[in-house]
């Protein structure tokens, strides 16, 4: 998630991925989930908010047209758990919303726009243990940017985007921005997203 | 937001909209397995008694806790303020023991507001003498909001003993900025002086105000702060201006009762009143844990310097 981006409007430069490249990624990933999980079972599908809900419930959609039977999609706010909030000011919560099936003995499929430092899936991680116990969690992301901080990685990767630390990145989805993009651009500040 | 919670009256109606909407989202904590969150670790919490209160304290006491940070309870009872210790001296300690936040509940109007010259930590006011209580009038709008699905344009009658109560004050401060319309109903010798200059309006006649109310909140008559004879006898009190089931029938369908605690049953609330669908008095409880937890995190858990590098 792209904050500095957000708040100081800076409009980044080229688009690295078309609303057509996007459908297809979230199309190729949702084969890949329904392939390393025998079907989809028992998955349930976290989107990260902001962009990573709508991306959450995209795949889920994706899911249940190829296996024809509703798969679970909710979503998962990690900001109680971040390690920066002593860094930043306080911030306004996302929403968090666990199907109603839950997730103990689930396969939990986290969905995040961008992953850059895995400061976010690591805190996410966190956030899961106190909701319940999975079986597995699994991690999907539209954009690795690379530069991780963490011992962390993505088992679904819609498109590895080299980037210097100097780099914005920012996705758009229909759902929040109106229009369905990945940018690419030069910021000023120093590095915020995860 | 401002770094203290002092008054109702230092909340713009961003911020009283970003603590109800936060809450809304730490009230769906208490149905989970692990009902706790490690935002505030490492962070002190001192809550600061000199006054007697059960649901108050414990109310803080849990949302402390629940957001991982160090609680230190102090009972003005047993501790060196028996002794004669001033406020200011006592706030010293609490200054040299690093606490990051200070919840105080005192008899003397404006204690919390001299203590926030004090101490380093945010001061979070849990009621002072007759001023106010702001967390309070944050969870009786927030139990509103969740009763009745908004708070804008809402008829909120508040009945009682306002002269000495911080809970109307901090009401009316509050449901002003966030666009609900009050009127208070008390006998004419229950009101402040300066009653004119509060943002609502006043009415003597309880059963013509109650008709056209969407909330009917009713206050304990304060009888340790009086001083005074502020009315004939309490069976008067209670005909003219208590709330039993023939008065509520006179409430729209929807209306609900709410009640600040503790109650006196059968003075200003009937019991078959207090007990009825229509009462919110045990989810205002339950409520103010979530909305303290969302006063601690806003206030705690970001840090003054990168507020200030925010703003510019």
């Amino acid at each position: 998630m792209m904050h500095a981006a957000d708040k100081l409007g800076i409009p980044p430069a080229k688009a690295v991925l078309e609303a057509d490249e996007i459908r297809r990624a979230l199309t190729r990933i949702a084969h890949e989930i329904l392939e390393r999980t025998n079907g989809a079972d028992d998955v349930v599908l976290l989107g990260i908010p902001t962009r990573g809900v709508p991306l959450a419930r995209r795949l889920a959609e994706r899911l249940a047209q190829v296996e024809g039977r509703p798969v679970p999609a909710g979503s998962l706010d990690i900001t109680m758990y971040r390690d920066d909030l002593r860094l930043r000011p306080a911030r306004a919560l996302g929403h968090t919303e666990v199907p109603a099936s839950g997730i103990d003995d689930k396969v939990v499929v986290l969905v995040d726009d961008v992953l850059y430092s895995g400061r976010t899936v690591r805190a996410a991680l966190d956030a899961l243990g106190d909701l319940g116990r999975p079986r597995a969690v699994q991690l999907a992301v539209l954009v690795d940017r690379g530069h991780r901080e963490l011992p962390i990685r993505a088992d679904y990767v819609g498109k590895n985007l080299p980037t210097s630390q100097r780099e914005v990145v920012r996705v758009l989805v229909t759902e929040i921005d109106d229009q369905d993009a990945v940018l690419l651009g030069d910021s000023p500040v120093s590095r915020e997203g995860s | 937001m401002n770094r203290h919670l002092i008054s109702a009256a230092d909340l713009s109606l961003d911020d009283a909209l970003l603590i109800l909407d936060t809450a809304d989202e730490l009230a769906q904590m208490s149905e989970r397995p692990v009902k706790k969150l490690p935002t505030l670790r490492g962070r002190t919490v001192v809550n600061l008694f000199y006054e007697d209160s059960t649901r108050t304290r414990i109310s803080f006491e849990a949302a402390a806790k629940r957001l991982s940070a160090d609680v230190i309870t102090f009972s003005a009872k047993g501790s060196s303020v028996a002794k004669g210790e001033s406020l200011k001296d006592t706030a010293l300690t609490l200054e040299a023991m690093g606490a990051d936040a200070v919840v105080i509940r005192h008899s003397a109007s404006g204690a919390p507001h001299r203590l926030a010259g004090w101490v380093r930590g945010s001061v979070v006011n849990a009621g002072d003498g007759t001023h106010e209580h702001p967390t309070q009038a944050l969870l009786d709008a927030f139990t509103m909001r969740r009763r009745l699905g908004r708070l804008d344009g809402i008829r909120v009658t508040i009945v009682g003993d306002i002269l000495h109560s911080r809970v109307a004050r901090s009401n009316v401060l509050l449901l002003n900025t966030l666009g609900a319309e009050v009127t208070l109903v008390a006998p004419p010798t229950l009101l402040p002086v300066a009653i004119g200059s509060w943002p609502c309006s006043v009415c003597y006649d309880l059963d013509a105000a109650l008709p056209k109310a969407d909330v009917v909140m009713m206050l304990r008559v304060q009888q340790e702060r009086m001083n005074a004879a502020y009315f004939p006898s309490v069976r008067e009190y209670s005909r003219r201006y208590g709330l039993d089931a023939a008065r509520m029938a006179l409430l729209p369908e929807h209306g609900i009762v709410m009640h600040p605690g503790p109650m006196n049953r059968g003075v200003e609330i009937a019991a078959e009143v207090a007990d009825s669908t229509r009462s919110t008095i045990v989810e205002q409880v339950a409520n103010g844990v979530s909305v303290r937890m969302a006063v601690l995190y806003l206030l705690l858990s970001g840090s003054p310097e990168a507020e200030r590098g925010e703003q510019q």
